[in-house]
């Protein structure tokens, strides 16, 4: 076991991924929001996406397995109610893993149509408001005709 | 002025409680596919709303109880919604239109309370807030497609009206330990919000051309913990494991 820091922390916990979209990590996503080490104790806050997300649970346990791999055993991790999520807490890199995967990332309000993480094309129509998750919503693409999710902007 | 306030956090929760859980019935029962997993996605919102209101309620309770034996140990005569959100689930129009009633209540009373002076509440309020303009986008836009298609959704629509339409004013229902907390700042003015929940709503229902019901019995006892027998049933189905089973997690 490695000393803690919490810069390593952090790295460690790149690998714990949105139990939904396995290809970007809870950093990304912003839910992890702090990492604070007192002795051989590890807390780490995090804070929900949508507050009936069922995710939060798996993600907790996901974050204590993880450390505990690397041997971290003493951990604690504490839903936060400050900051409240947004999709601004997204980054970059989150948002461009989540367009490979198929899922249109949450736009900036200047943007007026969604567009097609597949074809690009922006002739693109809601289907349902609601998609897989709470967090997306379910469109078509009128140039492709594939269905795709969106993740909705959430500001 | 903690027990007012902790009685108040249970309102919040218990209503938004039982309106998750008679949404989550219909999983399997929508309409549509698409239809079926936007309605258990709002059900699942409004469980997260309770269990922040929950929370707030067990911190100013003092005692060891966590947000979950409050809503699974608690008895009928202890729940403090209003009787509309414990209605059955009814047809689609029912559900449709006491969402709506429901949604734009919650958007002025959530824009109301993130601006309270008690930090949790504030909190809170901002976060349930974001969800519920998602909900009433939606909402609205069923009642609107329902009220202008077919005759048949359009009676249905106007028959919830006729049946949900005296369980609204139970939503406003103040006592003076309420006004108190709201002078103090902490919670929701509610004259204010009834005043601005009936303007938005009687907009769409005129444009939805659908007429308000001249008179009749108006709802009441919610909040004294008075309940339909409706509320009783729910509890029984809801509770069923942790009474059975104290303490069973899964
Ligand atoms: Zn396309």
């Amino acid at each position: 076991m490695s000393t803690a820091t919490e810069a390593k922390i952090f790295e460690i916990l790149e690998a714990v991924k949105d139990p939904e979209i396995p290809v970007i990590s809870i950093r990304e996503l912003g839910i992890l929001q702090q990492v604070t080490i007192d002795g051989d104790q590890i807390s780490v806050g995090i804070i929900p996406t949508y507050s009936g997300c069922p995710a939060m649970f798996a993600i907790t346990e996901d974050i204590k397995n993880t450390l505990k791999s690397q041997g971290f055993v003493d951990v604690n991790v504490t839903l936060l109610n400050e900051p409240v999520w947004n999709t601004d807490m997204i980054t970059d890199s989150g948002k461009a893993a989540m367009k490979a995967f198929g899922i249109a990332p949450p736009q900036s309000l200047s943007e007026q149509q969604v567009s097609c993480p597949l074809c690009g094309s922006t002739d693109t129509t809601c289907i349902s408001q609601f998609g897989s998750t709470a967090c997306k919503a379910l469109y078509r693409c009128q140039s492709c005709l594939e269905p795709f999710d969106y993740f909705k902007c959430h500001a | 002025m903690e027990q007012a306030l902790y009685q108040y956090a249970l309102r919040l929760a218990d209503s938004s409680l039982t309106m998750g859980q008679r949404l989550a019935e219909w999983c399997g029962h929508g309409p549509y596919l698409e239809e079926d997993v936007a309605l258990t996605n709002v059900s699942l919102d409004l469980i997260g709303h309770a269990q922040m209101f929950y929370q707030i309620a067990v911190d100013l309770s003092g005692e060891t109880k966590t947000a979950d034996d409050l809503a699974f140990l608690r008895d009928a005569h202890e729940f403090r919604n209003p009787l509309l959100t414990e209605l059955p689930r009814g047809d689609f129009a029912y559900t449709t239109l006491k969402q709506y009633f429901v949604d734009v209540f919650n958007l002025h009373l959530y824009q109301a309370l993130s601006q309270s002076n008690h930090q949790p509440l504030a909190q809170a309020g901002k976060k349930a807030l974001m969800e519920v303009k998602y909900h009433l986008t939606r909402s609205q836009a069923w009642c609107e497609r329902l009220s202008m298609s077919t005759a048949e959704a359009k009676q249905r629509m106007q028959q919830a009206l006729d049946d949900l339409w005296f369980y609204t004013p139970e939503l406003f229902e103040t006592d003076e330990v309420m006004r108190q907390l709201a002078d103090d700042g902490v919670i929701a003015d509610y004259a204010s919000l009834k005043n601005n929940w009936q303007k938005q709503v009687e907009a769409l229902l005129k444009k939805c051309q659908l007429e308000l019901p001249a008179s009749g019995w108006v709802a009441t006892g919610g909040l004294q913990g008075e309940h339909s027998e409706h509320l009783g049933y729910m509890l029984a189905e809801m509770q069923f494991l942790q009474r059975a089973y104290p303490g069973c997690e899964w």
